[in-house]
């Protein structure tokens, strides 16, 4: 937990608590931020330094089967990127999928000290929390995917709403898992039992199944709002990176009927479709997406935005990255999941001349731009979809600097940027405190991680000390201090010690009647055990629970335990 | 059969990757044994009978009886005294076990390599190549309609990838499960598992690479000379045929084995497999699957890929982990006498490695792990006695499909894990070391 | 007079089950050291089951007890083996930079063994 600690002569940013820039003390005791620390604590003098709550990052892709394949089939990123070991610390190596170690101690480098895994297929969950063990520093979690998945949609399409609630419930506690996350609903079943074909429209028919992504959608929905999760359904939704799917995407947000609702990685979903000839080309319709957002207080989102250089999309919307394999080069990994899943990788280079490209760097920019709460509008670059989480500096840079973000417009492809608002939004630069609303107080927000994401008295003392400077890359690329529970792990910019950071997951409650209903299918179409499925305390070592609020009884009115 | 008896439900058999995890053991815990194994293969069977506790010393040094903590430190001082050491084997211990042998390796700056160098490692390196289309073992159970088998025989040493996962099982879309398949099976020779396939195709040794490739040929719809028969013993009928039912089928699975890996060809015959799946899925759905060997060799490959960025012959003697097959593979390493010493974890090389190499550990200070006396124990200066994976040790293993299971022990031995002897073997090196050990020329805020 | 044959090693579920008894016992030695080899090819040699036979390889040479296998199930030219101390000797340990040694068809020269003990 470190010893206790005062920060003084910082200008903090504290938005959450309404702090904007105020030099002030902050006080750091076993691994809470307290309101007064003894005299003779340890002193940081942050003189000339910003003082923030440690980064969050709401959607990443950093541990798991995806990502362990995606590291094992790109050798060539990991050999002059490397992480070495210390007295203290691990090696390993970086590229967009950078190792296990190599992940914490780098994410810790950028001053982040949390991370939500986006996409973890329920049989998966226990190699993500292997996974997770090795990753230092961070506080962790993951989004469990089951929006295609065969059980639950045997109920839904009997119309058993109240078991799949349960079941639903059931399958999040059992993974350990932090949220449920749809990734193109029905897509994957279109994939692996229609010849590899996909979804294209929310009122298409699944496979053999009488269900439509509608319905799903908006079953899912519902059921993660009465289950009160602290994060609500977390959806990527259908038509990624389609030209044109912006309706698909606003209709997916209509479906939320004002209930809560996350859509992931946005970007990759507010394409129009080019007049003509070129309508293959996608164009932006960001400021459609973006007025809905604005006046749908029930509807956040995080923005995917996209970095030129290398990334890696690894997905499980597996027909999207059989489709992206074509301009990816020669390799291609597929992996599907029995009930549950698909799952798609393919390296990637985003490049500033190709139109599409470019285009999805401007409306990455845009939506951020244009955001009216920055609240609801946060950080991601789906890490590594878009780009790897090495690149949040310079995103930092293009939204507060609008004099380097011209600079890089004049780099990029003309015609793209013609089919974006970008160039009507020029002046518009981010604050540091919209930078900490975008990066920590916002996520945590949206995460309801009440203990994150801001500096009041009782929150984790994840703390991140920069020094200030005019380039804001440079800036946000090497605190000079990270503080994580309280405990200083870097220090003048190094690492100083290692830490075991928390799996943070929900454990709702569910009528226990649901095994019966569950348990029969494992029996018939899974390939191991019921009784082995779920994963035991053992895999988090360091967990905490975070409770839920539901809004209906976890028993239903008929069951003969009731008195 | 004693009176104390106990009933271990949904326990999972380790013998091979199939890692079946419905067995249910009846175990006599007065005489530590296992005397019944529900659903077990005869392989599982003889896996789950034959490890009761032996009457062994918990360790040996130089051959003469030691105390486990005796053997810590002798092991210790081996390896923080070697300059160039190998950690090999972890195929048969739990993954809890493998991430301690990795950061053994990471901390002396070592090498770590696993069985897969001498299993599918040229599938490894072909996935790196090509990648690979792929899926877990229910959705083959659930959807295969075209099984091809190539280069193995799954009859002897994977039996129930034919009756739980494969071929005879029941699935969703395969209701009538072994009358909805179609079966096919490419070998060398005809073996117990040749009766199970509808098609049996038999190839002339070294020429898989030729059918493979004249298949993705023909997939494409390029011509293809007739004389292919008379180089691979395949004539361009057969071909013709097995093509239109692999575009045909609605979901389709190669399973390969070790036929392709280990001949001629190697890493590029695996990679004309995966790179043949994956032409396939132009027409409908196709996945390949590399049939593991030893229980966790999969937990293997997935543990020093997450700490490392690479699945095997990982080198960490420049502070960071490197890569390359041929440079930092067990068999290489020791034929051409480089590793100086050995620290062999649940495997047997002294069985296996051709002649030169199992004579290179003739010469240096090897150190084992394993429940067994082995023609590696045998040879070794320290020889650890540890309790068996999945019959006294929990833990995790990863199924041949990348699915991780966590083992139901059946009863306790009076034997530490291999966990338990490595963490202190760990523990004991870096209180010589001083903490990790940092390469000569290492950045002097690197060693701060 | 030795002739040119393809030796494929591989596993049997005898091995599977005897190794997890003992590697160091009887039965696993018997299993390891029998070769699987097409009768035409047997009785062209003057060799019954359970004759002796020499293999050799540039790495090293073998004595294994021969089994016969008619023409369906093992070809002509084809030898069979399960892994094992013996099949070590004829590894040669050039991996060609992939880290496996080849293990599967290797050409060896089989030669029959005259036993001056009897079969």
């Amino acid at each position: 937990m470190g010893s206790p600690l005062r920060i003084v002569n910082g200008r903090v940013y504290d938005p959450a608590n309404g702090v904007n820039g105020a030099v002030q003390d902050v006080c750091v005791r076993d691994g809470k931020i307290v309101a007064d620390v003894p005299p003779d604590a340890k002193r940081i003098d942050a003189a000339g330094m910003v003082v923030m709550p440690g980064g969050i990052d709401i959607h990443c892709h950093i541990a798991g089967p995806k990502v362990n394949l995606a590291r094992k089939v790109q050798p060539e990123t990991h050999q002059d990127d490397v992480q070495l070991r210390t007295r203290l610390t691990r090696s390993g190596t970086g590229g967009t999928v950078p190792s296990t170690f190599a992940t914490g101690y780098r994410y810790a480098t950028l001053g982040y000290t949390t991370a939500m895994e986006a996409a973890v297929t329920p049989l998966g969950a226990r190699h993500t929390l292997e996974e997770f063990h090795d990753t230092p520093v961070l506080d962790k979690g993951f989004f469990v995917l089951v929006g295609n998945n065969l059980l639950l949609y045997r109920l839904l399409q009997e119309g058993r709403r109240e078991e799949l609630r349960h079941a639903l419930a059931w399958w999040l506690k059992v993974t350990k898992a932090y949220a449920p996350k749809l990734v193109n609903p029905g897509g994957d079943e279109m994939w692996k039992g229609q010849r590899n074909a996909n979804i294209t429209s929310l009122d298409d028919k699944i496979g053999s199944f009488d269900l439509t992504p509608r319905r799903v959608i908006a079953a899912f929905i519902e059921a993660g709002n009465e289950l009160g999760l602290p994060h609500p359904v977390h959806i990527h939704c259908n038509n990624l990176g389609h030209s044109g799917n912006v309706e698909t995407t606003l209709e997916t947000m209509r479906l939320a009927e004002g209930r809560r609702a996350h859509i992931a990685h946005i970007q990759f979903h507010s394409y129009g479709a080019a007049a003509g000839k070129s309508q293959s080309n996608p164009t932006s319709r960001a400021r459609d997406i973006i007025e809905y957002i604005n006046t749908h207080p029930n509807i956040s989102a995080d923005v995917g935005a996209v970095m030129f250089g290398p990334a890696t999309i690894m997905t499980g919307d597996a027909p999207l990255a059989y489709m992206l394999r074509r301009f990816g080069g020669n390799k291609w990994v597929n992996a599907d999941t029995e009930n549950e899943s698909g799952c798609g990788i393919v390296p990637f280079r985003y490049q500033d001349r190709v139109y599409t490209n470019a285009l999805q760097w401007a409306i990455g920019l845009e939506l951020l731009l244009l955001s009216e709460d920055p609240w609801r509008m946060v950080f991601s670059t789906d890490h590594p979809n878009g780009g790897s989480f090495m690149s949040y500096p310079r995103l930092i840079r293009l939204l507060m600097d609008r004099g380097y973000r011209k600079e890089q417009m004049a780099h990029v492809n003309q015609k793209a940027l013609d089919r974006s608002a970008l160039r009507d939004c020029q002046e518009r630069e981010y604050s540091l405190s919209e930078i900490a609303i975008i990066t920590r107080a916002g996520p945590a927000r949206l995460l309801g991680l009440t203990d994150k994401g801001h500096l009041g008295v009782g929150a984790d003392a994840d703390v991140t000390i920069y020094e200030e400077d005019e380039d804001k890359e440079k800036m946000f690329s090497a605190p000079r201090y990270v503080i994580k529970d309280g405990e200083l792990i870097i220090e003048d910019h190094e690492l100083r010690a290692d830490h075991q950071g928390r799996l943070l997951h929900v454990a709702p409650d569910y009528d226990p009647q649901i095994e019966q209903v569950i348990e029969p299918f494992f029996e018939d179409f899974y390939t191991i055990r019921f009784a082995n499925y779920p994963v035991d305390d053992r895999y988090v070592p360091n967990g905490q629970i975070i409770p839920t609020t539901p809004s209906v009884a976890a028993a239903p009115a008929t069951a003969g335990t009731r008195t | 059969m004693g009176e104390n008896l106990k009933v271990v439900r949904d326990a999972t058999c380790t013998f091979c990757g199939c890692v079946c995890d419905d067995m249910h053991l009846t175990v006599d815990l007065d005489q530590k044994r296992i005397m019944k194994a529900e659903n077990a293969c005869i392989l599982g069977k003889a896996w789950f009978r034959e490890h009761g506790i032996e009457e062994r010393p918990l360790a040996l040094i130089g051959g003469r009886t030691a105390t486990t903590e005796e053997a810590v430190e002798a092991a210790a001082q081996i390896l923080a005294q070697a300059r160039f050491p190998l950690i090999y084997g972890l195929s048969d211990t739990t993954c809890e076990a493998q991430r301690v042998a990795v950061a053994i390796a990471d901390m002396i700056g070592g090498t770590v390599d696993t069985t897969t160098s001498v299993c599918h490692g040229p599938s490894g390196i072909a996935f790196e190549g090509v990648g690979e289309s792929t899926a877990s073992l229910g959705e083959i159970k659930n959807r295969a309609d075209l099984v091809v088998f190539w280069g193995g025989n799954p009859a002897e040493a994977h039996p129930r990838l034919f009756s739980r996962y494969a071929v005879t099982p029941k699935g969703m879309f395969i209701p009538n499960g072994r009358k909805d398949r179609t079966v096919v099976l490419v070998d060398v020779r005809r073996t117990p598992s040749t009766p199970a396939a509808d098609i049996f195709i038999q190839v002339k040794p070294r020429s898989d690479f030729e059918v493979l490739w004249a298949l993705r040929a023909l997939v494409k719809g390029r011509k293809v000379d007739p004389s292919i028969e008379r180089r691979t013993g395949v004539s361009l009928a057969v071909l013709e045929d097995l093509v239109a039912r692999m575009k045909s089928c609605r979901f389709g699975v190669f399973l390969f084995g070790m036929g392709l890996t280990m001949n001629r060809g190697r890493h590029f015959n695996s990679g004309a497999l995966l790179a043949l799946a994956t032409d396939l899925n132009e027409f409908t759905h196709w996945v390949a699957k590399p049939v593991r060997g030893h229980g966790n060799v999969t937990g293997a490959d997935n543990v020093v890929s997450w700490q490392t960025g690479f699945p095997f012959g990982v080198n960490f003697s420049r502070g960071y982990p490197r890569f390359n097959p041929g440079e930092f593979t067990s068999v290489d390493l020791l034929t051409r006498r480089e590793a100086d010493a050995a620290l062999i974890i649940a495997s047997d090389p002294a069985d296996n490695f051709p002649k030169a190499a199992i004579e290179h550990l003739r010469r240096i200070p090897v150190i084992t792990l394993d429940p067994k006396a082995t023609p590696t124990t045998q040879l070794a200066q320290v020889a650890f006695t540890t309790a068996t994976y999945g019959i006294n040790v929990s833990g995790t293993v990863y199924r041949m499909d990348d699915v991780p299971i966590t083992l139901r022990p059946a009863f306790e031995s009076p034997y530490p894990s291999d966990e338990q002897v490595l963490t202190a073997i760990r523990d004991r090196v870096r209180a010589l070391l001083g903490g990790n050990r940092l390469p000569a020329g290492a950045p002097v805020a690197a060693a701060s | 007079m030795a002739e040119i044959m393809t030796l494929i090693g591989g596993r049997s579920s005898k091995q599977g089950t005897t190794l997890c008894a003992s590697k160091l016992g009887a039965a696993y030695a018997e299993i390891s050291s029998t070769l699987e080899m097409n009768v035409e090819d047997m009785a062209r040699l003057g060799l019954s089951n359970n004759s002796k036979v020499r293999l050799r390889t540039p790495a090293g040479e073998a004595i294994l007890r021969c089994k016969g296998r008619e023409t369906k199930d093992l070809p002509p030219g084809i030898l069979f083996m399960t892994y094992g101390p013996l099949s070590s000797q004829l590894m040669a340990g050039d991996t060609a930079g992939s880290g496996m040694p080849i293990s599967k068809n290797l050409d060896v020269e089989v030669e029959p063994v005259r036993d001056e003990n009897g079969p």
